[in-house]
C-alpha cells in the first residue's frame, strides 16, 4: 500500500515546486484556465440558487393560502365543484375533519387595486383543519395585529357578522387600511363593500390573503351552491395511500385530491423545463471552461515534454507525471471553482434584485425572493468545476504517461509527425452517438438525450477537428506558391492539425454553441411572430384583468357600442387537468365550425364531431403533455350543470400556440356556456366598423363599463400587442443571451490564450527562421495567415457544428422541454458576422502573441532549452 | 545514502551487459554481441561515431529503452525482471544522468534543481537543500543556489548538471555528450571537474561521446561499433 502510495505521489515537496515553478513562469494562462472555471461555476451557481430561492417564495406563497391541512380537495377550474360533495367527504371514515373552502381571486379597491386571495371559510371548523388561518376578531382600537399569544378562533366581535372581513398583515399593509375601516372586493365580476373586523394572525406575514364566512362568499359572489377547495383532516394512524383511494372513489370529475407533494411538483414542474434549460447552458459555459482548461494544459505538456522526460530519468513513476497533471487541473479546478462559487453568489443576488425569481422567464412575475444559500448545490458545483479541469487535464496526462522519455529528452521540436494521418474513428463514432442520442424520448419530461446528444455531437466535432483541418487545408497548398510566409504557414497547420485542433478546441466549442442557440432563438422568435399575425387579426383586443370578467349585459352593451362592428367575446378558464401538473388554459371563443382555421391556427386538417360530443381544439403543448390525438373522445374535468355529469369532448384539431406553454383547449363559447352555464367573459377581440377609428372606439368602449371594470380593462392594438409579445420573448431570452454572449468570450479567451502559448512555444522556431534570413515582418504574416486559416476552420467547422445541434435544440430539446415546435429559420447576417469576427481575432491575437514571441532575440531564442 | 544492496557479493559487477543487441525501427542493427563489465568506482569512456548507437546504449542501461537481447544487471539485478515502476525507483536511487544539453529545470532555482533527485527519494527538505549547496559549492558555484538558470551560461549549467547528478550518491552515473554544448576551453574544464567529482564521489561512471579528449579523462576507453564494443584499453 505504501509502495502504490509512493508510486502515485511524486513527493509533496517536489510536486509543489514543480506546480508552483510552472504557474509562477506562465501566471496569465494559470489565471484565464481558473476565470474559465470560475465563469461557468458563477453561472451555474447563481441560476440554481435564483430558481431555488424563488420556488422556495412560490411554495412559501402556496402554503400559506393552503393553511396547514393534510390532504385537499381541489376544483379543476373556478368554476368549482357541487358542495354536496364536501358532507361525503367529512363523512369518510378516517376523516377527522373537513374544511370547505371557496377561493377567489379578489382585487381590493384600495391604493390602486390591490391582489388579494379571498378566502370564504368556515371558521369552526378552520380551527381543526387549517389552523394557520383562524382569524383574530378585534375592536377598531385594539390593533395589536402582532401579538403572537392572539388568536382562538374567532374572538373578539362577532366575526359572522354580514360584510366581515379578515385581513392578513400583508393585506393591510398593500391596502394602506386598518381594522375597523370599509374595503370593497372585486371578484368574480362582483363589488362587494366590507368592514375590515380582524386580522389573520397566522399568515406568512408577506401573503395577501383576505378571509370572510363562507355562506357570505358564496351569497355574496354568486358561487351558491359551489366550493372550490375542501381541506381535510386525517384522523391519527389513518394509512394516508388508503385515505386517498377512498376519497378518489367519491370524487367528481371536477375535483382531484391534492397533497403538499404533488402542489410542490406542480410548483416545480411550471418552471422546470426552463430552469433545466438555463442550467444547461451554464453548464455549457463550464464544458467550455474546460476546453480551455484541456488546451492550456495539453500546451503546458507539450512545451514541458523534455522537463517530463527528465522526471522521468530521475526516478518519477509516469502515474506520478499523470498525478502530477491531474493535480495541476484540480487545483486550477478547485480554485476556479471556489472563486465561481463566491462570483455566482453575487450574482445570483443581483439577478434576484434586477430580473426576479424567474431571471425574466414569466414564471414567477411579481415575485422577489430573498436569497437561499443552498450548501449542497455549491458542493456539488464546486464539484463540477473541480471535474470539468480533470476532464481537460485527463487527455494531456495521458498523453504525459505514453511518452518514451529517450525520445523526448531528444526532442527538438513539437514532436509531431506531419506524415502521420488524423483519425476519424473517435469522432465518427461521437457523432453517430449524438445522433442516435436525438432519436431517444424524454425522461422525466426533461430531454437529457437531447442534451446527451448535443454533448456527443460537440465532442465529435472537436475530434474531428484536426481531419477536417487536413481536408480544409489540402486544397489550399497551391496557396504557399504566393509566398514564403504564406507556404510556411500553410505547411505547419497542414503537418500539424492536432496542434490546430488544440488551438481550436475551445473557440468551435463556444461558437456551434452559439450558432446553435442563434438558430434555435431565430427559428423561435420567426414562428412565434408568423404565429402572431394568425392569432392577431382582429382590430382591437380588450382584456379584464384576472380577477374581474364581463356579464352577459355588459356583454350586449359593449357589442352594441359605436364604432362596433363585432366582438368575439372569450373566457379564459384555468383548468385542471392533473395534479402534478400547472392547469391549461380552457379557451371559450366563438369559432367557425365550417372553419375552423378561420380563428385558430391549426397544425393539420380539422375533424367534425360525433354526435353527442363537444368538439374541442388542442393546442400542441396540450397535445403533447396530456398525448391527445386528434380524432379520439377525452374526459375534462367540467361537470355539465344540466345533467351533473362529466360532457364528452372530441378533440377536433391541434393549433398552434406559442403563449401558453402549459396548455390550451379551446371550444366554442356557445358549447361552454351551455355546459358550464358561466355567461360571463374575460376577453375579446373586436372588429371595427368601416371607417371608425380604433382610439375612438376604444373610449367609447370604456365609457360603456361601470367604474369598476373601465379601470380595470385593457385595450391593445394588433401592433401593440405583436410588439409587447416579441418584447417579452426577448426579455425571457434576455438571460440565454448572455450566458451565450459569456460561452463566446470564455472561448475567445481560449483562443488567445492558446495562440499565445502555441506561439511562445514556438520561439525557438522563430530565431531559427530569423537566422535562415526570414524577416520579422514575413513571420508576422506568416502568423496572421496561420491565424486567419485557423479561424476560418473554426469557424466553418462552428457554424457546421452548430446547425447540426440546432436541429437537436428545436426538434428535440424544445419539442420535449416546452412541448412547442417550429420551423428552422437561419440568421445569416449573424453568421456572417460570427466569421468575420472570429476570423479578424484569431488573425489579430495570432500576430499580437507572434510580437511577443518575436520581441526576444533571435540567438536567444535558439540557445533556449525549453 | 548508497543504494548499493547490502547482500552484494564484492566480486558482482556493479553494471554487467551481457551478449547486447539492439536494432532501430526499420531493422538496422545498431550493435549485437555487446558485452561490458563495469566495476565499483570505475571510469569507462565509450567512444563512437554519431548514429552508432551510444545514447541507445545509455537508455538501455537507464531501463528507459529495452535490448532486443542479451542481458543487463546493475549491481547483479537483471533488468529485463524488472517492471517499469521497479526500473523507475532503480533510476532514483542508484544512477545519476549527465546529458549533452543539461536539462536544468529553468523554473527552479539551482538549490531546487540540484535537490530534486533527493526530494524524490523523500529525503528531508533542508537537509536535500543543504546538501544541494554542498554540491553546488563543489562544482564551484558557492551562494549561487537561488539563481535560476535562465542567466547561467553553458559552462555553468553543465556545473550544475554535474552537482544534481552526485547529491544522491548514486553507485552508476550516466553521462551522455556532457562536454558536446560547450566550446572546448569550457569543455576541459567541466571535464576536469567531472572526472574529480565521480572520482570523489566512488561512482562507476559510463560516459559516451565522440570526442578523444573527453575519453581520455576515462579509467578505460572503449569504441562502439556494429560488432560491440572494442578497443579497451587501461588509462
Amino acid at each position: 500500500m505504501a509502495a502504490r502510495a509512493d508510486a502515485i505521489r511524486l513527493g509533496s515537496r517536489a510536486a509543489r515546486w514543480m506546480i508552483l515553478g510552472e504557474w509562477r513562469a506562465h501566471p496569465g494562462r494559470v489565471i484565464v484556465a481558473m476565470i474559465a472555471i470560475a465563469v461557468g461555476v458563477a453561472l451555474g451557481f447563481a441560476v440554481h440558487l435564483i430558481n431555488a430561492s424563488a420556488l422556495n417564495e412560490f411554495a412559501r406563497a402556496v402554503a400559506s393560502v393552503n393553511g396547514a391541512a393534510d390532504l385537499q380537495v381541489r376544483a379543476a377550474s373556478p368554476l368549482g365543484f357541487d358542495e354536496a360533495l364536501y358532507p361525503k367527504l367529512a363523512r369518510l371514515d378516517g376523516v377527522a375533519s373537513a374544511s370547505p373552502v371557496v377561493e377567489l381571486r379578489a382585487v381590493a379597491d384600495a391604493a390602486d387595486g390591490v391582489s388579494l386571495t379571498l378566502l370564504g371559510l368556515d371558521m369552526f371548523r378552520v380551527a381543526t383543519v387549517t389552523p394557520s388561518l383562524i382569524v383574530r376578531a378585534s375592536n377598531a382600537a385594539d390593533e395589536d395585529v402582532d401579538a403572537p399569544e392572539a388568536a382562538p378562533a374567532a374572538t373578539g366581535d362577532n366575526p359572522f357578522q354580514a360584510n366581515s372581513l379578515f385581513l392578513s398583515q400583508a393585506a393591510l399593509d398593500a391596502t394602506g387600511k386598518r381594522v375597523g375601516e370599509a374595503l370593497e372586493l372585486t371578484a368574480a365580476g362582483r363589488a362587494v363593500p366590507f368592514v375590515i373586523a380582524g386580522t389573520l394572525p397566522g399568515v406568512a406575514e408577506d401573503q395577501s390573503i383576505a378571509v370572510v364566512d363562507i355562506a357570505e362568499a358564496q351569497w355574496r359572489f354568486e358561487t351558491i351552491g359551489r366550493l372550490h377547495r375542501v381541506d381535510l383532516k386525517l384522523a391519527p394512524g389513518v394509512d394516508p395511500a388508503r385515505m386517498r383511494s377512498a376519497i378518489a372513489a367519491v370524487l367528481p370529475a371536477d375535483a382531484e385530491l391534492v397533497s403538499r407533494e404533488t402542489e410542490a411538483r406542480r410548483t416545480d414542474s411550471l418552471s422546470r423545463a426552463y430552469r433545466v434549460n438555463l442550467d444547461m447552458l451554464a453548464l455549457m459555459a463550464l464544458l467550455t471552461g474546460a476546453f480551455l482548461i484541456y488546451s492550456a494544459q495539453s500546451l503546458s505538456v507539450a512545451r514541458r515534454r523534455a522537463q517530463f522526460a527528465l522526471l522521468r530519468v530521475l526516478g518519477v513513476y509516469r502515474r506520478g507525471l499523470v498525478a502530477q497533471v491531474l493535480a495541476e487541473g484540480a487545483i486550477l479546478g478547485a480554485v476556479g471553482a471556489l472563486a465561481g462559487l463566491a462570483m455566482g453568489l453575487g450574482l445570483a443576488d443581483a439577478g434576484l434584485r434586477l430580473l426576479g425569481g424567474d431571471l425574466g422567464g414569466g414564471y414567477f412575475s411579481g415575485t422577489r425572493p430573498e436569497l437561499t444559500f443552498a450548501p449542497w448545490a455549491a458542493v456539488t458545483f464546486l464539484v463540477l468545476g473541480i471535474g470539468a479541469a480533470l476532464v481537460g487535464s485527463l487527455l494531456p496526462a495521458r498523453e504525459v504517461a505514453r511518452a518514451q522519455p529517450a525520445i523526448a529528452l531528444k526532442d527538438v521540436g513539437d514532436g509531431v509527425d506531419p506524415r502521420a494521418r488524423p483519425h476519424a474513428r473517435i469522432a465518427l463514432g461521437l457523432l453517430a452517438g449524438g445522433v442516435a442520442a436525438a432519436f431517444l424520448p424524454a425522461i422525466g419530461e426533461l430531454p437529457l438525450f437531447g442534451y446527451l446528444s448535443i454533448g456527443l455531437l460537440l465532442a465529435g466535432g472537436i475530434a474531428a477537428m484536426p481531419l477536417l483541418a487536413r481536408l480544409l487545408l489540402t486544397p489550399l497548398q497551391g496557396l504557399g506558391r504566393v509566398s514564403a510566409s504564406a507556404d510556411l504557414a500553410l505547411k505547419r497547420l497542414w503537418g500539424a492539425p492536432s496542434q490546430a485542433a488544440i488551438a481550436l478546441g475551445g473557440i468551435v466549442a463556444s461558437t456551434s454553441l452559439m450558432i446553435a442557440m442563434a438558430v434555435m432563438v431565430w427559428s423561435f422568435r420567426g414562428s412565434v411572430d408568423t404565429w402572431l399575425v394568425q392569432v392577431l387579426p382582429a382590430d382591437i383586443y380588450l382584456r379584464l384583468d384576472g380577477d374581474s370578467s364581463l356579464d352577459a349585459d355588459l356583454l350586449r352593451k359593449l357589442s352594441a357600442t359605436p364604432g362596433v362592428e363585432s366582438i368575439n367575446f372569450r373566457k379564459m378558464v384555468p383548468l385542471r387537468l392533473n395534479a402534478e401538473r400547472p392547469p391549461v388554459v380552457l379557451v371559450a371563443q366563438t369559432i367557425d365550425r365550417d372553419n375552423p382555421a378561420a380563428t385558430l391556427p391549426m397544425i393539420g386538417a380539422s375533424l367534425s364531431a360525433p354526435a353527442g360530443a363537444t368538439p374541442v381544439f388542442v393546442s400542441e403543448p396540450a397535445m403533447r403533455l396530456y398525448d391527445y390525438r386528434a380524432g379520439e373522445t377525452i374526459e375534462l374535468p367540467i361537470v355539465t350543470r344540466s345533467e351533473g355529469k362529466p360532457a364528452k369532448f372530441f378533440v377536433a384539431g391541434i393549433w398552434r400556440d406559442y403563449g401558453r406553454q402549459q396548455g390550451a383547449i379551446t371550444m366554442d363559447a356557445q358549447d361552454y356556456t351551455a355546459i358550464t352555464g358561466d355567461r360571463t367573459r374575460t376577453d375579446g377581440s373586436v372588429e371595427l366598423e368601416a371607417g371608425a377609428a380604433a382610439s375612438q372606439v376604444i373610449d367609447n368602449l370604456r365609457a360603456a363599463l361601470p367604474p369598476s371594470l373601465s379601470q380595470r380593462i385593457e385595450f391593445a392594438l394588433p401592433g401593440e400587442l405583436r410588439a409587447l409579445s416579441l418584447e417579452i420573448f426577448d426579455r425571457s431570452f434576455a438571460v440565454t443571451y448572455l450566458l451565450e454572449a459569456i460561452a463566446i468570450l470564455v472561448g475567445l479567451a481560449g483562443v488567445a490564450a492558446t495562440f499565445s502559448a502555441q506561439t511562445l512555444a514556438r520561439t525557438k522556431e522563430f530565431g531559427m527562421l530569423r537566422h535562415l534570413g526570414v524577416t520579422r515582418r514575413q513571420i508576422i504574416a506568416m502568423l496572421l495567415m496561420e491565424g486567419a486559416l485557423l479561424g476560418t476552420v473554426g469557424v466553418i467547422a462552428g457554424i457546421g457544428l452548430g446547425l447540426a445541434m440546432s436541429q437537436v435544440l428545436i426538434h428535440v430539446v424544445n419539442p420535449q422541454s416546452f412541448n412547442w415546435t417550429m420551423e428552422t429559420r437561419l440568421p445569416f447576417a449573424l453568421f456572417a458576422t460570427v466569421t468575420v469576427a472570429l476570423i479578424l481575432a484569431a488573425a489579430a491575437t495570432a500576430v499580437l502573441a507572434g510580437r511577443r514571441a518575436l520581441s526576444l532575440d533571435a540567438v536567444r531564442a535558439v540557445k533556449e532549452d525549453w | 545514502m548508497p543504494a548499493m544492496n547490502e547482500r552484494t557479493k564484492p566480486e558482482t559487477p556493479l553494471l554487467s551487459l551481457t551478449a547486447l543487441k539492439k536494432s532501430v525501427p526499420g531493422g538496422r542493427v545498431l550493435f549485437e554481441g555487446l558485452d561490458l563489465r563495469l566495476d565499483r568506482g570505475e571510469f569507462v569512456a565509450v567512444k563512437g561515431e554519431s548514429g552508432v548507437g551510444k545514447s541507445t546504449l545509455l537508455n538501455l542501461v537507464a531501463g528507459l529503452d529495452a535490448p532486443d537481447s542479451g542481458h543487463i544487471a546493475i549491481d547483479g539485478v537483471a533488468l529485463e525482471g524488472l517492471d517499469d515502476d521497479s526500473r523507475t525507483k532503480l533510476r532514483r536511487d542508484a544512477i545519476g544522468f549527465v546529458f549533452q544539453a543539461f536539462h536544468i529545470l529553468p523554473h527552479l532555482t539551482l538549490n531546487q534543481n540540484i535537490a530534486l533527485p533527493l526530494v524524490l527519494q523523500r529525503a528531508n527538505g533542508d537537509e536535500a537543500i543543504a546538501r544541494a549547496r554542498e554540491m553546488l559549492a563543489s562544482v564551484g558555484m558557492a551562494g549561487r543556489g537561488e539563481d535560476y538558470p535562465r542567466a547561467l551560461s553553458g559552462g555553468e549549467l553543465q556545473r550544475v548538471a554535474i552537482a544534481r547528478a552526485l547529491v544522491h550518491r548514486p553507485s552508476l552515473l550516466l553521462a551522455d555528450e556532457p562536454t558536446g554544448n560547450l566550446d572546448p576551453e569550457t569543455a576541459t574544464r567541466i571535464l576536469e571537474l567531472f572526472a574529480k567529482a565521480v572520482r570523489d564521489a566512488g561512482a562507476a561512471t559510463l560516459l559516451v561521446t565522440h570526442s578523444d579528449v573527453a575519453a581520455s579523462v576515462a579509467d578505460r576507453a572503449l569504441t562502439l561499433t556494429r560488432g560491440g564494443l572494442v578497443n579497451g584499453r587501461a588509462r
